[in-house]
């Protein structure tokens, strides 16, 4: 800050400082990166810091200080472990600094515990990101881990200041090293815009004062980069028009006005604008304000627009640009961070509050969590306490949003534990889901591990697959007669028998052919539900079809056999008379004669039908099913 | 067209007094006639144009304010049409509550925080509009926005929820209450500019005048009103003074200055460069003390 310009001329340094921009950043790292010395470094060179506070600092530095005659910066962060031992929540600090062309608000989020839940609290109203990492480590899980974090809550501006280079000799080649693993994973991430600066927190080197010891780095200091960094709100004013209605003004009987804060976008009087879930579209009257209409209201801005119609508008609404209107769905996908101790359920409902609206959301399936250090995606029933994880959301009734890549204020969510009030979710919208894919499953009361063990058995699947006249129904019965008289709950699902009814609308085109053996594979699974062994003897030729199969039990429970006999043996039994009639042209599209069959290549059993009877056959099935203790 | 600090600020403030308006069932805002509230006052101002600030202004009334603090809060009632509510500690009067006798901690407790406490209850406020800012103590740093009370006002650090985006999660149940810092993210230097700006009156005891003080234990001390005790034979010294914080007149101490216009104050301030609550008696008291205070309920 300039005290020659304090002192000189105390009115155009208030002019300056009425036109400051307001640049928000998050800090991510632990103490251990020095990351309370490099903030504590900021305030104090930006002197932001009062002589008292210097002072406390000076007489703190000597009793506790760990940096011996030189001040401890970290020490005007301290704190926090006390408030830890209170046991009072920490989320994010905010620390404020200034130069004379920026105000900076500073989300300070402790490292350790906690750290998902805090870092996306800080991140999702940040500008930009500041990443510290220490110079002797280099790229970290830890530094995945916050990358990560960041450019989910959709920050595009990362700048990884790369601390303690005092303690590598200020080395380049270092450096450098750590650029290019930083510049990897940024790249598997999609991250674009990072910058690396090699720092010392300790000494000031390239925070404030560029670095006499780095003279190889050409690049920003960090205040510098600060300084010069884009302002999302500036980008958001060429976003589509958005106006999600916070309160309606209605002073007297003829003025009625809508006021909320633009969250993208621009609005003049005159402009068409369209009233969203319900869709009515109307044009902007005036842009009213405490000292007289304006021209415009931009994103940022808390406004209060009049409209030319008199039509239904409350809150919740979203007012937006005619021409480019907002969607309006009820179901989505959505990334959700779980931030209470109590589990997001599927099938629970909570409250969601997104934009200014609050309806029912309840959470149908859990598609994956992620784990936020390799961003491998895990299948999960349930999501903790700082987890992450994509699901399928279903609103009460439909509301216009934005997916949360383009608009941070239309696609960005809260949930609400409805019971006690608590924030406990944050989430970000994705697609809408418009599709059946999205009938939310209905939860049951009665499990399929209830209904089977009832009958005191494990439910699971053997598919049987094979040219036609192989003897796959044959086997099916035996295997099925066998089991019946061990006491055992079965259905058999024959093929021929499911064309004739569930499947009669098809014929055998490869895709009809798909779409049966989906049916089949799915009315396994409703079976299995009911906690029945099923016997299912299908063709099924294709092996991407019986993958799909497969997919849906659990591993184990699906047992592929296939009932292999040579194609010349199988016409030449011909149990079926299916390939007489083939060679008179009755029958087409016969596998095995002109129709593909693509046999498994890792079946749980082979049954050799060139060898075997079909009572063998029915005994190795079973002998595979002791083996592997499903009839245990 | 980049929107300034103080747009953005103000932007902030405006969209947090909307939203409480639009979901508490009886919200009120605080005033306690400092420049802070002067603030609050124009931006309530405008978030509701053309509409009047659709909440009543309570005043809890020490008593022991002083007089120039009285005379504005009657300019600005009479001015700006507020229906202001004065809340007195009736019962502390009746005690004989009073800072010299009682002391700081004493005082501030049962005419200030007591008195709060039952002002809201008398009124059944669900939310509160505080001027509180981060800046102003180290431990406010990690303040929320929205900060939620007990129906017995207790501040429940576990209970705290975290505020995303503009996203707040204001519901509450029926007897609790919340308060709110529309400040929050302010410095006192941007409540100054932002003051400058908007040209918005402030008492004028932010000047520097000349003024009869004593010295107590270091500090000057106004006397303000013949209830100020003073030593035998003592003389009050006029002296040229201004206040950087106002409260309770015998709980403020008073700088030396020649600062008598904004912008003079403003220099003075950045050029002195020693924090706000230097000037607060109340905060010597007890070492790291605000947190304890707001857990009973202080602002």
């Amino acid at each position: 800050m300039s005290s020659e310009l304090i002192e000189r001329d105390i009115d155009a340094y208030l002019a300056a400082h009425e036109r400051k921009s307001l640049l928000r950043f998050i800090t991510c790292g632990s103490v251990d990166d020095g990351k309370s010395t490099l903030i504590g470094r900021l305030l104090y060179e930006s002197q932001m810091l009062f002589e008292d506070q210097v002072a406390a600092l000076e007489a703190d530095s000597k009793r506790l200080g760990t940096q011996g005659e030189e001040l401890d910066f970290a020490l005007l962060l301290d704190g926090l472990a006390a408030e830890r031992e209170q046991g009072i929540t920490i989320d994010v600090a905010y620390r404020f600094f200034s130069t004379d062309t920026r105000k900076y608000i500073v989300a300070d989020t402790p490292g350790h515990e906690q750290y998902t839940r805090n870092m996306v609290t800080g991140a999702s109203t940040a500008d930009c990101a500041l990443i510290l990492l220490d110079a002797r480590k280099g790229v970290l899980t830890q530094t995945r881990r916050h990358s990560y974090l960041v450019w989910l809550l959709g920050i595009r501006h990362v700048a990884v200041a790369v601390n303690k280079m005092d303690l590598v000799e200020f080395s380049e080649e270092r450096f450098r090293e750590i650029e290019r693993q930083y510049g990897d994973f940024a790249k598997q991430l999609g991250l674009a815009d990072f910058t690396l600066i090699p720092v010392s927190a300790l000494r000031g080197d390239n925070v404030v004062e560029r670095s006499g010891a780095m003279p190889w780095y050409g690049g920003p200091t960090l205040m510098e980069y600060l300084e010069s960094v884009e302002i999302d709100q500036e980008r958001m004013q060429d976003a589509p028009f958005r106006l999600p209605v916070q309160w309606v003004n209605r002073p007297s009987s003829d003025f009625r006005g809508f006021a909320g804060t633009v969250a993208g976008g621009q609005v003049a009087p005159g402009d068409r604008v369209v009233v969203l879930p319900a869709g009515r579209e109307t044009t902007v009257g005036r842009v009213v304000a405490f000292e007289g209409d304006l021209d415009r209201g931009v994103a940022g801005q808390a406004v209060t627009l009049t409209l030319a119609d008199e039509i239904d508008v409350s809150r919740g609404d979203v007012i937006a640009a005619a021409d480019a209107p907002a969607p309006v769905s009820q179901q989505f996908e959505a990334t959700v961070v779980w931030m209470a101790e109590e589990p997001l359920l599927r099938g629970r409902t909570y409250l969601m509050r997104v934009g200014t609206q609050t309806v029912p959301a309840t959470v149908a399936p859990i598609r994956y969590k992620l784990d936020v250090d390799t961003l491998d995606q895990i299948a999960a029933t349930q999501l903790d306490l700082n987890e992450i994880g994509v699901v399928q959301v279903e609103l009460g009734q439909p509301v216009a949003f934005d997916p949360y890549v383009e608009n941070r204020d239309t696609g960005g969510f809260i949930l609400i534990d409805r019971i006690t009030n608590h924030t406990v979710g944050a989430g970000l919208l994705g697609r809408a889901l418009m599709r059946s894919e999205n009938v939310r499953l209905q939860e049951l009361e009665v499990d399929r591990e209830a209904r089977a063990g009832l009958k005191a058995q494990r439910p699971f699947v053997i598919w049987l697959t094979g040219l036609p006249g192989a003897g796959k129904s044959s086997v099916a019965n035996a295997l099925e007669s066998r089991l019946f008289a061990d006491g055992r709950h079965t259905v058999l699902l024959d093929g021929a028998n499911l064309r004739r009814g569930l499947s009669k609308d098809l014929s055998f085109t490869d895709a009809d052919r798909a779409e049966n053996n989906r049916r089949a594979g799915e009315v396994a699974r409703l079976m299995t539900d009911a906690g029945l062994i099923v016997i299912a003897a299908f063709v099924s030729p294709f092996r991407a079809d019986r993958e799909t199969a497969r997919s849906l039990f659990d591993e184990g429970e699906f047992v592929e056999v296939f009932v292999d006999l040579p194609a010349e043996l199988a016409v030449q039994r011909d149990t079926t008379g299916l390939y007489a009639k083939a060679q008179t042209g009755g029958v087409i599209n016969l596998t095995g004669v002109d129709s593909t069959y693509e046999p498994p290549e890792e079946p749980d059993l082979r049954l050799d039908m060139t060898e075997l009877d079909i009572e063998a056959a029915a005994d190795r099935v079973l002998a595979l099913l002791h083996e592997r203790n499903l009839l245990s | 067209m980049t929107l300034t600090h103080l747009e953005r600020l103000e932007a902030e403030a405006i969209d947090i007094m909307r939203e409480v308006v639009a979901v508490a069932e009886n919200p009120v805002m605080l005033y306690s006639i400092g420049k802070d509230s002067s603030v609050m006052l124009r931006l309530a101002e405008k978030a509701f144009w053309p509409a009047p600030p659709p909440f009543p202004f309570l005043h809890v009334d020490t008593t022991w304010k002083f007089q120039d603090m009285y005379a504005f809060r009657k300019r600005m009632a009479e001015e700006h049409g507020l229906d202001l509510l004065v809340h007195v500690n009736e019962e502390g009067v009746a005690r004989g509550i009073n800072p010299f006798d009682s002391g700081s901690v004493v005082h501030t407790d049962v005419m200030k925080t007591e008195a709060l406490k039952q002002a809201l209850d008398k009124y059944g406020f669900d939310a509160a509009f505080g001027g509180a800012r981060r800046d102003e103590e180290k431990s406010r740093a990690k303040e929320r926005i929205f900060s939620f009370r007990t129906a017995q006002h207790r501040w429940d650090p576990k209970n705290q929820r975290p505020e995303l985006w503009r996203l707040y999660n204001a519901r509450h149940r029926r007897g609790e209450s919340i308060r709110v810092f529309p400040l929050s993210n302010w410095t006192e230097l941007d409540v100054w500019l932002y003051i400058h700006r908007e040209e918005i009156p402030i008492v004028p005891l932010y000047f520097a005048a000349e003024r009869p003080v004593v010295d107590r234990d270091g500090t000057w001390i106004m006397v303000d009103d013949d209830r100020m005790p003073l030593e035998p034979g003592e003389e009050p010294q006029l002296k040229r003074v201004r206040f950087r914080t106002l409260g309770c007149y015998p709980l403020s101490g008073a700088i030396e200055s020649e600062a008598d216009t904004l912008p003079r104050i403003i220099q003075e301030m950045l050029l002195a460069r020693t924090s706000e609550r230097q000037g607060r008696v109340i905060d010597y008291d007890e070492a790291a003390s605000m947190e304890k205070k707001k857990v009973e309920g202080y602002f």
